[in-house]
């Protein structure tokens, strides 16, 4: 376990010398009934790093994810794209994939045409869209089931076609909002080592939503801890540990100390 | 790319489709669905017509199936002459329907305030007895076949319109999150993710305007009570219970009620055939 960043709005520290690719500061977000979802966010991503949000439910992990993807307004603070082009309006491009808590994959679309689908929207010329789409599909695994529907494929499955279309477009960033909390340990266990080694090839960066300190231990180099009424960042855990990560990092001494750690700030959170 | 071996759990626990037997293309509780209403039916028939022999119930009162299967034969001429009329109708009336209310379904959907002001008018079109405004619409409208038609459309027109609006509307919230950040335009959102949506809401308000527009025609032909070049079905009816031809109302009305059954089984048909693949209406329990 390498030096923890406490928490200290703003001054966050990264081992990672990636270029920072999205920087939230003092992000609020207050909806129209008056509930704060977040408040003071500070929170900057790197290129190419794997960065965990963890908390309880209701500290606003899903808001703050959706107000990177540009999924509403915020109320105050700004979400900025340094390194990112702007479009005529001055709004930055943002280079992303979103993978939500369920696969949401169109049930009339096959596997395929639902990993299309972003290529379709961007006019790609449909040739080249669908020798794109087939691959990223290879590359979850389900080259076989291109022409499957939805419902005729399991959870894990549909979430790997899911994992496909986010990625479909080579984005540099890659936003996942519990994409496996509704899988069983098996195959959650088995996606989790999947999309490590698609990072591992690709290294586009990750932000990963969870509620579970092994799943974010296991999977990132950075956790950032957040509480709740109002949602807040209160840690920003850097684990040190090394990758390839694989079933004998979750037996190891530096996985226990790295939860035992995460899992003291998640105390703090909640108590 | 990258290739992650598509062996391991999940990639294996792809739901298993077993097939039943079928004979001629049906499974046995296919067939049980096909038999047993037949069956009923024939036993009823033959109830009737045993009981009409058997009462000595006059044909003006009362004609027996086998005399309106012979009256159907011999009328054949006058009958099928008035049956394609009235399925002109019908049919102009369901696809009127079909291309305004999809029509004004998507405005509606893609304009809000269109909908707010008119959705009201189209409510109200709807909830007035087409019996109480027909005559009105025929001394408006000069042609009767045109009067005809008009009456069928505002009958059937609803519920193509209400489904589809609740179809377009009900597009999974984060599909169209999806959506919104990859830029999608209206129109595109439209094509690739409403409409697919609304099918089947569309499909089933098919099903009932089909029946609708039958319904439409027959009553408006009640109301008109022309003859002339243009009597269908329902004129026949009123023609020949003025004449006491009861065997021939009878084959008429037959006639009516194997329309309304085709035009149901035809759009199921199509509806059965454009979601098999996907819509859980039209999927086997695989339990």
């Amino acid at each position: 376990m390498q030096a923890a960043v406490e928490t200290a709005a703003g001054k966050l520290w990264s081992p990672l010398a990636g270029r920072p690719l999205v920087q939230l500061q003092g992000v609020t977000k207050r909806y129209a009934n008056g509930t704060i979802a977040v408040t003071g966010v500070d929170l900057t991503l790197r290129d190419g790093e794997f960065v965990s949000l963890l908390g309880p439910s209701g500290c606003g992990k899903t808001t703050v994810l959706r107000m990177i993807a540009g999924l509403g307004e915020v109320s105050a603070g700004s979400v900025e794209w340094p390194t990112s082009k702007h479009d005529w309006r001055g709004r930055p491009v943002r280079d992303l994939g979103f993978v939500f808590q369920e696969a949401t994959l169109m049930p009339w679309a096959t596997a395929l045409q639902n990993v299309l689908l972003p290529l379709k929207l961007k006019y790609r010329p449909p040739r080249e869209a669908t020798q794109q789409a087939e691959e990223a599909l290879a590359s979850v695994g389900l080259a076989a089931f291109k022409n499957a529907y939805p419902r005729e494929l399991s959870g894990g499955m549909k979430m790997r076609v899911s994992i496909a279309r986010a990625l479909v477009t080579e984005p540099r960033i890659l936003l996942m909002d519990e994409p496996f909390a509704a899988l069983d340990e098996i195959t959650r266990h088995k996606l989790n080592d999947d999309l490590l080694a698609l990072w591992n090839a690709k290294r586009f960066t990750v932000a990963f939503v969870t509620h579970s300190v092994f799943e974010s231990v296991y999977l990132s180099q950075r956790i950032v801890v957040m509480a709740a009424r109002p949602g807040r960042v209160i840690a920003d855990i850097a684990t040190g540990t090394s990758y390839p990560r694989d079933e004998g990092f979750r037996t190891s001494p530096e996985y226990a100390e790295a939860c035992r750690v995460v899992s003291a700030k998640l105390q703090e959170a909640i108590g | 790319m990258t290739t992650i071996s598509d062996s391991g759990t999940d990639a294996e626990a792809r739901p298993v489709f077993i097939e039943e037997r079928r004979w001629l293309g049906l499974t046995a509780s296919g067939w049980q669905k096909v038999v047993a209403p037949l069956l009923i039916g024939l036993l009823v028939l033959g109830l009737w017509e045993f009981i009409v022999r058997w009462a000595g119930i006059p044909a003006y009162i009362l004609p027996g199936p086998l005399l309106i299967a012979r009256t159907l034969v011999t009328d054949w001429g006058t009958l099928s002459g008035s049956l394609v009329i009235t399925l002109q109708i019908t049919g102009l009336a369901l696809l009127a329907a079909v291309t305004m209310g999809g029509l004004l379904s998507i405005l509606f959907t893609q304009f809000k305030w269109l909908e707010l002001s008119l959705f009201p008018y189209a409510i109200i079109l709807q909830v007035t007895p087409i019996v109480a405004i027909a005559p009105l619409i025929i001394i408006w409208v000069n042609n009767t076949l045109l009067s005809l038609l008009i009456c069928a459309w505002i009958v059937a027109f609803f519920p193509i319109l209400s489904n589809t609006i609740l179809g377009l509307n009900s597009a999974d919230h984060n599909l169209i999150n999806l959506f919104q950040l990859y830029g999608a335009s209206r129109w595109q959102t439209l094509r690739y993710l409403r409409l697919p949506a609304a099918l089947p809401y569309f499909l089933g308000g098919l099903r009932i305007s089909g029946g609708l527009s039958l319904i439409g025609a027959v009553v408006a032909e009640f109301v008109a009570g022309s003859g002339g070049t243009a009597s269908g079905l329902a004129f026949r009816i009123l023609e020949a219970s003025y004449q006491l031809k009861i065997p021939r109302m009878f084959a008429a009305l037959v006639m009516v009620s194997a329309s309304g059954i085709i035009i149901f089984l035809v759009l199921s048909l199509i509806s059965h055939l454009l979601l098999r693949r996907w819509h859980e209406s039209a999927v086997r329990r695989e339990n």
